[in-house]
């Protein structure tokens, strides 16, 4: 049967198409199909900002617990207001954390790395965390060094 | 003032062949579906023919073009110590540009070129005015089956380029070059986004497919019914469709990648 | 007054500058075999286009059994062309189809006869242009002569009222040309068919035709029966029928009009 065996193949065809794109997208992008996790948002406030792109990663201990949303310029304190998502499972960070925008490698991607206080309070929804810590600027460093000028960066 | 005549004359032609062709697209789609069963009969022996015989060069080229992008990225990386990249390099250059370019080119060459000869000789033996004849609509029956198949196989053929691409890239950097793969895989899935990778680069091909097929099925059915003008009408299918779609492509990657 | 099945009239049709048809009229009698006759180039399968609409003239009208047909709607047309066939000149078989496929396409698309009755009446066709043997050959693996009987049983497949023969002797030995012509004179005696022939054979058209038409230089020169054709004076018909390389029919092509090769 001619007719039954292009049928066979058409269905092959359709079937490798499929499986080649969940491949791609699982193995490829990393997607996960637990479907959108629950996050909170909190804020952050940097002088700057130096390359720091929307989905970076934002991590603790060196694992990732969420992404940044949205990067926009505050006009009032002339300062890079940083939105990021956290996951809701990780609800237990203090008010009094840190965070640092850091460059994992030499000249790889720039993300978020957030470092623990003390406080007992935890951060909620909308929150802020105050103490930040600027992307490390090249130039900045080389001149610092080069000058040996004290003025310091937050 | 005579080359200003020439240019406005040869500007209406242009915009009359692409309402024609566009008025054509229209006509063959819209009149598909009339009785479902046969439709999806005449839709598989197309997806055949369009689909299920241009996969082999698909998966061919995109395996050796995963492979070859491996060698000259490693060679290049490695100079900066960062060869565990080449994954992130590799998936990058498929799956934005090089997969449904290059798929799209081919599929050009393979099955657009076949389409615009085939209806052309089904014009020259006068197949299309006997459908006519028949009470048949010969767009509806001849026309309408294969730019379909064509809009739904490139896309699929553009996917699978990739991930043979993919495994091909694997084979050489990791199995022959010694590239560590967990370092490959999770610099590959760190840089390598769904939406901004996997859906655009599925969408260009989405284009193209439109593009070409439209391309190819017109120009069969407005060539002139002799073997000179089938061989004509099967040169500008390649030449214009390959066009087109480098063209379009450009647009539309300044229109999705270009963060102005 | 013969009962026309269809009347010409004062039609005007031409392509770019290649006037094909100068204002001519001639009526094709109902139930009869009508052969049109001319030079290669006078436009005789542009003639049967124009009967079936698939080209529109530029002035006058055509009227198949009383309908206007350059002035129905799309539907009003396909519907009246499921009453006409036509044997196009080179068969124009459906490549991708079997010849049983081929014959049976017309029925499966304008009729709701269920599968058996369908395969019957296709047997049935296949058996009449004596090819039932080839049911299951793809057109590829024909002859000439075969495609074109082929062709004829499916031009046949839904009992048209009308069939059109674009040059169906041309090309074909004499022993295909005889079978074609037993076969078209029967299905005409048989169904009560009206035929119209094109054709430039002359012996074989003569030979079947009641009603004949000679085209020249975009007009009617003659028309009448084939006995009052054969016995015509008028020179530009004894030149055609004879065969004679000049006379009122330029044997060279004139040097000022443009050569537009799409033109027929």
């Amino acid at each position: 049967m001619r007719n039954k065996r292009t049928e066979l193949f058409v269905g092959c065809f359709i079937v490798l198409g499929v499986l080649a794109f969940v491949y791609l997208a699982v193995q490829v992008s990393g997607l996960a199909f637990s479907g959108k996790k629950d996050t909170y948002q909190i804020v952050a406030r940097f002088n700057d900002i130096g390359g720091l792109s929307d989905r970076a990663k934002v991590t603790i201990a060196g694992v990732a617990v969420g992404d940044v949303e949205s990067i926009s310029f505050d006009k009032e304190l002339y300062m890079g207001l940083v939105k990021m998502n956290i996951v809701s499972d990780v609800n237990n960070i203090p008010t009094d954390s840190s965070v640092a925008i850091l460059t994992s490698g030499l000249l790889g991607e720039k993300y978020l790395g957030i470092s623990i206080g003390a406080e007992d309070d935890v951060l909620v929804e909308g929150d802020e965390i105050y103490d930040t810590q600027s992307a490390l600027v090249l130039e900045n460093l080389i001149s610092q060094f080069l000058f040996k000028s004290d003025d310091s960066e937050e | 003032m005579k080359a200003i005549t020439d240019l406005g004359g040869w500007l209406l032609n242009w915009l009359e062949a692409v309402g024609r062709a566009g008025i054509f697209l229209a006509q063959s789609v819209f009149r598909f579906p009339v009785r479902l069963n046969e439709s999806i009969n005449l839709l598989v022996k197309q997806l055949y023919s369009v689909g299920v015989l241009s996969l082999v060069i698909v998966v061919v080229s995109g395996a050796f073009i995963g492979m070859v992008l491996a060698l000259q990225g490693y060679s290049i990386l490695a100079k900066f110590g960062s060869e565990d990249a080449v994954g992130q390099l590799l998936a990058l250059a498929l799956l934005r540009e090089l997969a449904p370019v290059v798929t799209a080119l081919l599929f050009a060459g393979r099955a657009g070129s076949s389409l615009t000869a085939e209806i052309g000789l089904m014009k020259a033996t006068e197949q299309l005015s006997s459908f006519e004849m028949m009470g048949v609509d010969p767009l509806r029956r001849v026309i309408a089956p294969r730019f379909i198949a064509g809009v739904i196989c490139l896309p699929l053929l553009s996917i699978i380029f990739s991930a043979t691409g993919i495994i091909g890239g694997l084979v050489v950097s990791v199995g022959w070059l010694g590239v560590h793969d967990g370092a490959f895989w999770s610099l590959m899935q760190q840089s390598v986004y769904f939406d901004t990778d996997i859906i655009n680069g599925f969408i260009k091909a989405v284009c193209f497919a439109i593009v070409v097929t439209w391309i190819a099925v017109y120009q069969g059915y407005e060539c002139l019914p002799t073997s000179e003008g089938i061989g004509k009408a099967t040169t500008r299918t390649v030449v214009l469709g390959s066009l087109a779609i480098l063209a379009l492509d450009f647009i539309l990657t300044a229109a999705m990648f270009g963060d102005f | 007054m013969v009962d026309a099945y269809i009347n010409v009239q004062n039609l005007s049709f031409s392509r770019g500058e290649h006037v094909i048809y100068k204002d001519i009229s001639l009526t094709i009698p109902r139930g009869k075999i009508t052969a049109i006759m001319g030079p290669s180039g006078t436009g005789k399968t542009t003639l049967l286009r124009l009967i079936a609409a698939q080209l529109a003239p530029d002035q006058g009208s055509i009227l198949v059994d009383g309908q206007n047909v350059h002035a129905l709607s799309r539907s009003d047309l396909y519907k009246l062309r499921e009453k006409m066939g036509m044997l196009f000149q080179s068969g124009a078989l459906f490549s991708d189809m079997t010849v049983e496929e081929n014959v049976a396409f017309p029925m499966e698309e304008h009729t709701k006869l269920d599968r058996d009755e369908i395969h019957r009446i296709v047997s049935e066709k296949l058996h009449s242009v004596g090819l039932r043997g080839a049911a299951q050959l793809m057109p590829s693996e024909l002859s000439g002569g075969m495609a074109r009987r082929v062709a004829l049983a499916r031009a046949v497949a839904l009992d048209p009222d009308l069939v059109m023969y674009d040059e169906p002797f041309t090309g074909q030995d004499p022993i295909s040309k005889g079978v074609l012509v037993k076969l078209i004179r029967q299905l005409n005696d048989a169904a009560k068919i009206t035929s119209v022939l094109v054709s430039h054979d002359v012996e074989e058209s003569l030979s079947i035709a009641d009603h004949v038409c000679i085209l020249a230089g975009g007009r009617v020169i003659a028309e009448g029966s084939a006995e009052a054709i054969r016995a015509s004076e008028d020179p530009q018909v004894k030149q055609f029928l004879n065969g004679e390389p000049d006379g009122p029919v330029p044997f060279h092509y004139p040097e000022a009009e443009s050569s537009d090769k799409a033109a027929l």
